[in-house]
């Protein structure tokens, strides 16, 4: 096997590996501040994309500006998802909560069928399409992008949760929700803002990847169940365990595609979630712990 | 005087509907296509075009003083509903026959209904299955693949190119064009040297392409619908993949172009006409058909008319041919269908025979090139 091929299989698999990590980390903050999962995480990635497809095209907006409308927009449906589907919730145990979440994720899927129809669209890339050359392998700008992007929002993301007072109170939530309560801290708020926080996220997510594996209204099912994947993988850390957990689960793939068959891509991800769950339900990474409350 | 008056107004409402005018029933025609769901994008042209096409012959008098009737109803891409909704037309609706079904997989669920009540079923789907081995009551307008392959194959004769590889989609409309080509490399002495597959909703496909990269290919043929072959005409930009690459027909539309950018410059495909037809000689059979076809469709429908429409449009009118030959009972519109020669429609020249219920030949397909954003004929 050549060197050139390897390390092509590495990239490729490194930039979708960042996505996988982006969805992921929405997936663990949700967990963490409420212990459900929340599965509607993939269709804000779709959100996100479409939004922005929709602001450029139909208010013309340039695509710089469309990107922080379409992160707001999503944002806002994050906050109103929580408000009307989690919050209004009597007996919020895991199940029903789970429950309402696929039920959130078909409601948002279905109506951004009605309002943008079926058709797969395509993003302008944030800077050319001139590919680049590394050692015998070739990235897009757009790959950088992603990889930047991505870096960036994980580093904003862990200076958040350990040095603002609303990242530390939500951390306090995670660990003791009544304790959290007792001391002061709003519960339910700190829920919303990791509703808000994890649809922003998503949404990012979305809109840089769109230039490159386009976008219509069904990708949020696929993309956020890999990101579950990365975010088991991780052990539903919102810190750098998903990060790797993402960026391991895109390489094998992209291994897996190069070197034994494309046809066994998806595979790849889902027997690695299933032996996760199987041998090490506490991630790859984690101390076996007792039962979180 | 009262009863006079009676006597005078059910005298001329008899008279009323015996007229001529008014006499003739509709003849009724079914309509099985998948309108939502993932085959939509086939569908909704049909059903349009159907509805558009029936209108119009309504509006010139019909066929031989009687109007038509469509009943369309949607499977949604479903097999079982399809056989359902074939049973109610035959058995609620009584139709004559019936258009469709959009996909290959419930055209092959309907066959055996239609092959039991009797009744001629003109589909819309591709699959060379459905007339292979020939049906007594099955006829179809979409092109087969089989040609499709044929006529990529014999431009690369023409060129000296044997080596190819093939990347083909994980779904019906991949596997069958997959077999295609295998089936006929050999009979224009092409060797296929390197063969994968992506699946449907694959969103990046750089690890096939740095294998083909890495192979003796020639040209690499792509099989599948979008969006799948816009990433890889997308990826192999990335990669600089310099072997010239060739598409299917199931991306010959404008969407294809515009979801693949500058990266679909110079990709080649076999496509029906209905994408060309300002660019055909004016000698073109088909010329004619075509251009009302889009006239009428962008008047109508704001939007371009398509291969699928087109589909639909050719059963309709094909149905019309049959009835105006004979008569309207299932059983003699059967035989004329069978007995169309020579009908310049928009898939192609439908010539049916007791042998081929397909109908077509290989100039139903042009070979087309991306050249500045829009279609060339590669002559």
């Amino acid at each position: 096997m050549p060197f050139d091929q390897l390390l092509q299989y590495a990239l490729s698999g490194l930039s979708t590996g960042a996505i996988y990590a982006l969805i992921g980390i929405g997936f663990s903050i949700i967990y963490n501040s409420t212990g459900i999962i929340n599965f509607a995480q993939g269709e804000f990635v779709m959100l996100g994309g479409m939004l922005t497809l929709f602001y450029i095209n139909l208010l013309k907006l340039p695509l710089w500006a469309a990107i922080p409308a379409s992160v707001l927009t999503a944002t806002a449906a994050g906050l109103l998802f929580e408000r009307l589907a989690i919050r209004p919730l009597r007996k919020p145990t895991p199940i029903n909560m789970v429950i309402i979440t696929i039920g959130g994720s078909i409601f948002i899927r279905g109506l951004s069928m009605l309002l943008w129809g079926k058709d797969t669209h395509s993003l302008p890339p944030f800077s050319g399409e001139e590919p680049i050359a590394i050692a015998g392998a070739t990235i897009l700008p757009q790959h950088l992008w992603i990889l930047g992007i991505t870096l960036v929002i994980i580093a904003a993301n862990k200076y958040f949760f350990y040095h603002t007072i609303s990242g530390i109170a939500m951390r306090a939530c995670s660990y003791n929700g009544r304790a959290a309560g007792l001391v002061g801290i709003d519960v339910r708020r700190m829920v919303l803002f990791s509703f808000m926080i994890s649809s922003a996220m998503g949404a990012m997510a979305g809109i840089i990847v769109a230039p490159l594996t386009m976008t219509s209204y069904d990708v949020g099912v696929m993309l956020g169940l890999k990101g579950f994947c990365a975010a088991i993988i991780g052990g539903m850390s919102s810190g750098a365990a998903t990060v790797v957990g993402g960026l391991v689960l895109g390489i094998l793939e992209s291994l897996g595609a190069g070197l034994i068959s494309s046809g066994y891509k998806d595979a790849i991800s889902f027997i690695i979630l299933l032996l996760i769950l199987f041998i090490r339900p506490q991630g790859l990474f984690g101390k076996a712990e007792s039962e979180r409350v | 005087m009262h009863f006079r008056a009676i006597v005078f107004f059910i005298a001329s409402v008899i008279l009323l509907i015996n007229s001529p005018v008014f006499a003739a029933a509709p003849i009724k025609i079914g309509a099985l296509f998948a309108v939502t769901g993932p085959a939509a994008f086939l569908g909704e042209p049909e059903r349009n075009t159907a509805q558009m096409v029936v209108e119009e012959i309504n509006k010139a008098g019909g066929v031989k003083g009687h109007k038509i009737e469509l009943i369309v109803y949607d499977t949604t891409g479903d097999a079982t509903k399809a056989v359902q909704l074939a049973n109610k037309l035959i058995k609620n609706d009584k139709v004559v026959a019936i258009i469709g079904p959009s996909t290959t997989g419930e055209t092959m669920a309907v066959i055996p209904v239609v092959e039991k009540e009797q009744i001629p079923l003109i589909s819309c789907s591709a699959g060379s299955k459905i007339t292979e081995p020939v049906k007594k009551w099955v006829f179809k307008t979409a092109q087969n693949d089989a040609l499709a392959v044929g006529r990529i194959f014999d431009q690369l004769r023409k060129q000296k190119l044997t080596k190819v590889a093939i990347l083909t989609v994980s779904d019906g409309f991949g596997s069958s064009g997959r077999e295609q080509l295998k089936a006929q490399a050999a009979k224009y002495g092409i060797t296929i040297v390197f063969d994968d597959t992506y699946g449907p909703r694959d969103t990046d496909m750089t690890a096939q392409l740095t294998k083909i990269r890495n192979s003796p290919a020639q040209v690499i043929i792509c099989w599948g619908t979008n969006p799948g072959p816009a990433v890889i005409a997308k990826n192999a930009r990335q990669l600089g993949v310099k072997t010239p690459l060739y598409m299917s027909h199931g991306v010959s539309s404008k969407k294809f172009i515009d979801l693949a950018g500058d990266s679909a410059e110079g990709i080649r495909l076999p496509s029906g006409k209905v994408l060309v037809a300002d660019l055909l000689p004016a000698s073109d059979n088909q010329r004619k058909s075509l251009l009302v076809f889009i006239k009428d469709y962008q008047r109508q429908f704001k939007a371009e008319g398509d291969h699928f429409g087109g589909h639909a449009w050719d059963a309709v009118m094909l149905l019309k041919n049959a009835i105006e030959h004979g008569g309207d009972s299932p059983a003699s519109i059967r035989d004329q269908l069978e007995k169309t020669t020579k009908f310049h429609g928009i898939g192609g020249t439908f010539t049916y025979s007791a042998h081929d219920h397909a109908g077509l030949g290989q100039d139903a397909f042009v070979l087309v090139e991306v050249r500045n954003k829009d279609w060339a004929i590669v002559k």
